[in-house]
């Protein structure tokens, strides 16, 4: 195939992933009724359709909710998870390969299963309607334990002994010794579970119903369903934006991360 | 020795922080992944609304499930969206990586831009599609119109909807197995091109007879994984359709959400969502193995 035939291919791609991007983010910006033609210029363009959306839900208080439940869901993911990793890796105790398959054994269950008795436990901790359970439920993955293990395998023993034998605790190796040599790791499970915490609707919309309490996706998703938003296209569209906005600005600058590391959680996974 | 002097000596050449280490995932393990386990199996044999309590109905969830019509029109409308997503999604990406996968200028900035709809939330993604599919106003219509082709009802047609879900679904979707197959492509030793080229094979040859089967790995993996992906579609259609028009759209995972948290029959629901679950991981056992006995 010819060069040039390659690119016109490749440049229609552009249009169809990237396009929809640029014309929400200009829609956001245009007046109601120029909102659905192709154009990308208006010259009536304005903040309205952001005034809207900022006077009619607590958008902000989502945005601070969702920072707040995205870190601390990685942060625990990332401590304990590598903690439990180091310990399949590195310690002897009886039950490890027990405990090794069970986790693996975790990861095959289909969600279906326990997103009912998930929320049945929340209901009887009295947890619905906090932070709670929003993070306690996914600050431990398998996924992550299995990734942090098979990083851990790789480290030499010599390095580990010689550790223990200046009389480092194992929480001393692991935080001080392990983790500055583990960066490509860690930055693989961040950035899956940030995503996956980030993004997720389906959690939220289940066990928190009190609007202050609402993550930015899920608070958009009743945005756009349940009316509030009066059908209004650039209102929509102003929403959507906001809500892309940090993943998509995270994503221009560590964008080569992103994209090992959702795709590498494909093979793995 | 017996098995328990065997096991009390492990303990003592163990590493005793070894258990501290692993304590925390114990206790999740204990009350996020056991205890649900157990108490959906025991839901399924209960009738219970949450606030009033649990009655016990023997069979009867399995009876109903049995005789109601709309948990086997959404198994069927589930597996609609994977017929159509799963082979779409396997073609766009590999003719997008086939193209991706050579020494061409900017190649990075066109990969980065194709998976920029997997980092974004689905919410976004379907805010953005429901626009593009409007019928009087949406850009897809318009551009059919003015080249003078007919508006397609994209959303409000049966026949249409589950479709045009699984066309989305594979615009959000498909910058990750872009990846998957480069990595696959990159992986496919040259020698086996050259040689190839010696026996005198076309370009059609070549990719028939050296890269399709050189990517069969990845095509499994991206087999399994779409399957278990469109499974848990809900989002979706939860956002752009409600599951209509005519509940075209209502998927299995809908359904059980609308079953639990809208019409509170837990004992139902999880009925349902254990019965799905066995058919997920029955499905993709076959998959396997039909798969593997193929290659």
């Amino acid at each position: 195939m010819g060069k040039a035939i390659r690119y016109l291919f490749l440049i229609v791609g552009l249009v169809v992933f990237g396009y929809p991007f640029v014309w929400m983010i200009i829609g956001s910006f245009k007046p109601e009724l120029e909102i659905p033609n192709l154009k990308l210029w208006s010259s009536l363009m304005s903040l309205n359709s952001y005034h809207q959306v900022f006077t009619k839900i607590p958008i902000a208080r989502a945005f601070l909710n969702s920072v707040f439940v995205s870190f601390s869901v990685t942060a625990c993911v990332i401590v304990l998870g590598s903690m439990v990793g180091y310990a399949l890796a590195k310690l002897k105790f009886a039950g490890k390969s027990i405990l090794y398959v069970l986790i693996l054994f975790t990861m095959m269950i289909p969600f279906q299963i326990t997103l009912i008795p998930q929320y049945v436990l929340m209901v009887k901790l009295g947890w619905t309607d906090t932070y709670l359970s929003l993070i306690v439920p996914s600050m431990m993955s398998g996924l992550s334990i299995i990734l942090f293990r098979q990083f851990f395998l790789g480290i030499p023993e010599a390095l580990i002994d010689a550790a223990r034998m200046d009389g480092c605790s194992e929480f001393q190796i692991l935080f001080r010794l392990i983790w500055p040599l583990s960066v490509p790791v860690i930055i693989t499970v961040a950035i899956l579970t940030f995503m996956a915490s980030w993004n997720d609707v389906l959690w939220p919309l289940i066990v928190v119903r009190d609007r202050s309490l609402m993550t930015m996706p899920q608070l958009v998703t009743i945005f756009v369903i349940g009316g509030e938003s009066e059908s209004q296209l650039g209102s929509l569209l102003a929403a959507a934006t906001l809500l892309a906005l940090p993943v998509i600005l995270a994503y221009a600058f560590f964008q080569r991360y992103f994209i090992e590391s959702m795709s590498s959680s494909g093979i793995k996974g | 020795m017996t098995t328990a002097a065997l096991f009390r000596d492990r303990l003592r050449k163990s590493d005793s922080q070894g258990y501290l280490f692993v304590l925390p995932y114990v206790v999740y393990f204990l009350a996020f992944v056991a205890y649900p386990l157990i108490f959906s199996i025991a839901l399924m044999f209960n009738r219970w609304n949450i606030v009033t309590p649990m009655e016990w109905i023997g069979l009867k969830n399995f009876i109903r499930m049995i005789h109601d019509p709309l948990f086997f029109k959404s198994l069927e409308n589930t597996v609609i969206f994977l017929l159509i997503h799963i082979p779409l999604q396997i073609v766009v990406a590999l003719g997008l990586a086939l193209l991706l996968n050579s020494k061409l200028r900017l190649r990075f900035f066109f990969r980065a831009v194709y998976f920029m709809p997997v980092v974004v939330s689905g919410v976004v993604v379907t805010i953005l599609w429901q626009q593009l599919y409007s019928f009087d106003y949406g850009i897809l219509n318009n551009i059919l119109s003015s080249i003078g082709l007919p508006r397609i009802p994209w959303l409000v047609d049966a026949a249409y909807a589950m479709p045009s879900i699984a066309l989305m679904a594979t615009w959000k979707n498909v910058g990750i197995y872009i990846v998957l197959f480069l990595v696959g492509l990159q992986n496919i030793p040259a020698e086996l091109y050259e040689a190839a080229s010696l026996d005198g094979a076309s370009r059609a040859d070549k990719f028939m007879h050296v890269t399709l089967p050189m990517l069969n790995p990845t095509i499994i993996a991206i087999v399994i994984l779409s399957t278990i992906g469109g499974f848990s579609l809900f989002i979706e259609p939860y956002v752009l359709t409600g599951g209509g028009p005519m509940q075209s759209t209502l998927s299995t995972m809908l359904y059980i959400y609308n079953q639990a948290f809208y019409f509170d029959h837990m004992g139902y629901a999880a009925t349902l969502g254990i019965v799905f679950a066995v058919i997920i991981l029955g499905v993709v056992a076959v998959q396997r193995k039909v798969i593997e006995a193929e290659s």
